[in-house]
């Protein structure tokens, strides 16, 4: 094994992120398309990668603890927790009862003293029972104490679409969770997000919101030997460079990168080089990359799967304005979900959601070749 | 008992002269319950309590010049003016909220209790804390409150469930809300012993305290204690207090539990009228103390708005400069555009 080298929470990270753009110029695609290099990295399923991460940061730090429905006997709703109340016991690794308000309540009450409690939801529509304490009493209570409770608290779970699940299983709560003062939000898309950011989250001292998704969690992607590491960790708050490009800028997040990865290679075969940003995290958003990107490309798309009114890509496309409105060369463009609650039928679902021509449309759009435009609701 | 009723009376004063705002929330006739569970806990248990926490953080040791200066929204209060009225913090005196939403107190009292276990059991520490949540009538129709009862009673956490049933949630009578208005029964259910006790009396409160406070730190369990109390002022100092009957308030006034306690004490012989004239002068002279140190506080700086938002300041993120929003200075001195 190489040296083993720390990534510090906000430390040095410059060289790891070359060897990553390398990486990913050298060709390794973010799913798996049949072009493994033999000597390469190992390949890592982003449930893996959350399993590891959870093991990891259980075994380093015996105040870290799981909490939630399903994730002890049954070895977790959708095995992110698979084995880990044979290696930590029942006490570590808690199945509770079906009381979303109650056991977030009593993770907040547990932070304050200390602990690190990581609570699932199953799903994170079902955090909406237990929004008031994610807000109120895990937000906020650092501000409101003048700094003597901090909640080094993770909320974690699968979010957003999945697949035929329909309206009450399917909202992307990024938006909501990230206007929130005090919370910090994720939204890892890579195994190597996944682990990063779970372990950074975990260790940091203050509430953390992360933000999964189900359909990614079967998904495998290569990583280096950095990355599995014990210590790996990746900074809050840093957006990363999936693929660079000099025409426009395309931010994403979670499943949606994967898309407009697609994209990027259809628009390549166009002439257009588009730039994907990853953001990795919601709140806090880096801003500098953003608005870095922008400069260079004067063309703005943002991508997401949640609702369209007050979403990500409206707080990102202000951002652009108030920081850089000089550089746009074009209005920026927002690609969302559609306006409803999510509908059963295969194909109304598609329709609902942001599919890779969407993408494609909408970057041609901003970058004036012109296209139909397609129906916005 | 007599410093929450005169801190209690002096705050509304204060209301009226304009130095407190808000929402101010009086404990005014609820004071046994307080001190006949708080004052038997030791430092390192843990209080949880609701809008209505002036007096239990009092009872838990916080300094009535801390609580007042926090009242009036001064940097020298135990919140520095952050949290005010409804959100009393105190983590030296564990005093953990402070909390505005009714049952949102309860899971983290249980969450408190689940640690000091946690402690003891996974950590190996000695650890034998008991936290004590206090609550109304009110919330026991509130999901949180079952939730809690079954997850307390399930993983046997030590804590004690303390209902102040003062028979109103604002205009809302506790008959009027409420299929079965016993509340301590709603204990055994869940497999709680369930206690009902005269709140007015300090000295049956502290009894039935002794009891559940040591039955949690050995181990047993929680236990719900439901204390039929009631307040002598309105729900808030802007509510009108209109729906409540005169005779009730009366009836309730003639149990005023510092007069019964004083009665109690002369009547024994416990100790002479004199000391007892001594102590009470002594708290008018400590709450006076209290407002003219929170009345010459200064308010908090500027640069205190962005401050605690995060443990880890960093969570502010990246400007568009690419440095650490926290980093530069405007930050600190509360002039950045967030």
């Amino acid at each position: 094994m190489s040296a083993v080298v720390r990534q510090r929470l906000g430390g040095k990270t410059r060289v790891f992120s070359h060897l990553r753009q390398a990486l990913q110029r050298a060709g390794f695609t973010a799913s798996v398309a049949g072009k493994n290099n033999s000597t390469a990295a190992k390949e890592l399923t982003v449930r893996d990668a959350l399993n590891s991460a959870l093991d990891e940061e259980m075994a380093a730090d015996p105040k870290v603890f799981i909490m939630g429905e399903e994730v002890g006997e049954y070895q977790g709703a959708y095995k992110v927790s698979r084995g880990l109340l044979e290696k930590y016991g029942p006490d570590r690794v808690r199945d509770t009862p079906i009381t979303e308000a109650g056991f977030a309540g009593i993770g907040v009450g547990a932070a304050y003293y200390g602990l690190r409690p990581v609570v699932e939801f199953m799903t994170f529509n079902f955090s909406m029972q237990a929004i008031d304490h994610i807000i109120n009493s895990a937000a906020k209570s650092n501000y409101m104490s003048a700094g003597q409770l901090s909640v080094p608290i993770v909320f974690r779970g699968p979010n957003g679409a999945a697949a035929g699940v329909a309206a009450q299983h399917s909202q992307c709560y990024s938006a909501w969770y990230a206007s929130c003062p005090g919370l910090k939000v994720l939204t890892p898309y890579s195994s190597e997000d996944a682990r990063g950011l779970l372990k950074a989250a975990i260790r940091d001292p203050d509430p953390v919101v992360f933000l999964e998704n189900e359909l990614l969690y079967g998904e495998s992607f290569p990583v280096s030997a950095d990355v599995l590491d014990s210590n790996f960790c990746l900074p809050i708050g840093k957006a990363k460079i999936e693929r660079e490009g000099k025409h426009v800028t395309i931010t994403s997040f979670s499943k949606m990168v994967g898309y407009a990865l697609q994209a990027a290679e259809i628009l390549s075969r166009d002439g257009i080089s588009a730039e994907i940003i990853n953001l990795r995290s919601i709140r806090p958003l880096d801003r500098d990359a953003i608005i870095s990107s922008v400069k260079k490309t004067n063309r703005l798309v943002t991508v997401e799967e949640g609702f369209p009114q007050h979403g990500v890509g409206a707080e990102i496309c202000a951002v652009v304005v108030e920081e850089c409105f000089e550089y746009l060369d074009a209005p920026v463009e927002r690609i969302a979900g559609a306006d409803v609650p999510m509908p059963y039928a295969a194909n109304l679902e598609k329709l609902a959601l942001p599919q890779v021509e969407d993408i494609v449309r909408a970057a041609k759009r901003a970058c004036y070749r012109s296209v139909p435009l397609a129906a916005a609701a | 008992m007599l410093l929450g009723r005169s801190f209690e009376d002096m705050c509304a004063q204060m209301y009226y002269r304009g130095k407190m705002f808000g929402f101010v929330h009086l404990y005014n006739g609820q004071e046994a319950v307080s001190t006949g569970f708080i004052r038997l806990l030791t430092d390192r248990d843990t209080v949880v309590s609701t809008y209505r926490d002036h007096v239990h953080a009092l009872s838990k040791g916080v300094p009535a010049r801390a609580v007042m200066a926090e009242l009036f929204g001064k940097t020298t209060g135990c919140c520095r003016g952050q949290g005010g009225s409804m959100h009393m913090f105190s983590r030296e005196h564990n005093l953990i909220g402070g909390f505005a939403f009714i049952g949102e107190g309860i899971p983290v009292a249980t969450g408190a209790a689940f640690s000091s276990k946690y402690r003891r059991e996974v950590l190996k520490e000695s650890c034998d804390d008991v936290t004590v949540a206090f609550f109304g009538d009110g919330t026991c129709n509130n999901g949180q409150f079952f939730e809690c009862l079954n997850m307390a009673a399930l993983w046997k956490l030590p804590i004690v469930f303390v209902v102040e049933n003062n028979l109103w949630a604002i205009g809302m009578s506790h008959f009027r809300a409420t299929s079965d208005p016993e509340i301590w029964k709603k204990g055994p259910p869940f497999g709680i012993p369930g206690v009902h006790v005269d709140g007015m009396d300090v000295l049956k409160v502290r009894e039935v305290a002794k009891e559940a406070i040591a039955r949690a730190r050995r181990g047993d369990g929680p236990t719900l204690v439901e204390c039929d109390t009631y307040r002598f002022r309105g729900h808030s100092l802007a509510d009108p207090d209109e729906l409540r009957n005169p005779d009730e308030k009366a009836h309730y006034s003639s149990r005023d539990p510092i007069a019964a306690l004083k009665n109690y004490i002369l009547e024994h012989s416990l100790v002479p009228e004199s000391k007892l004239k001594a102590i009470e002068k002594n708290i008018e002279e400590l709450v006076e103390e209290a407002v003219e140190f929170a009345d010459s506080s200064p308010a908090p700086p500027r640069s205190q708005l962005l401050e605690n938002v995060f443990a880890d300041p960093k969570g502010f993120g990246i400007g568009s400069d690419g440095k650490y929003r926290c980093e530069d200075p405007g930050f600190t001195q509360g002039t950045a555009q967030v």
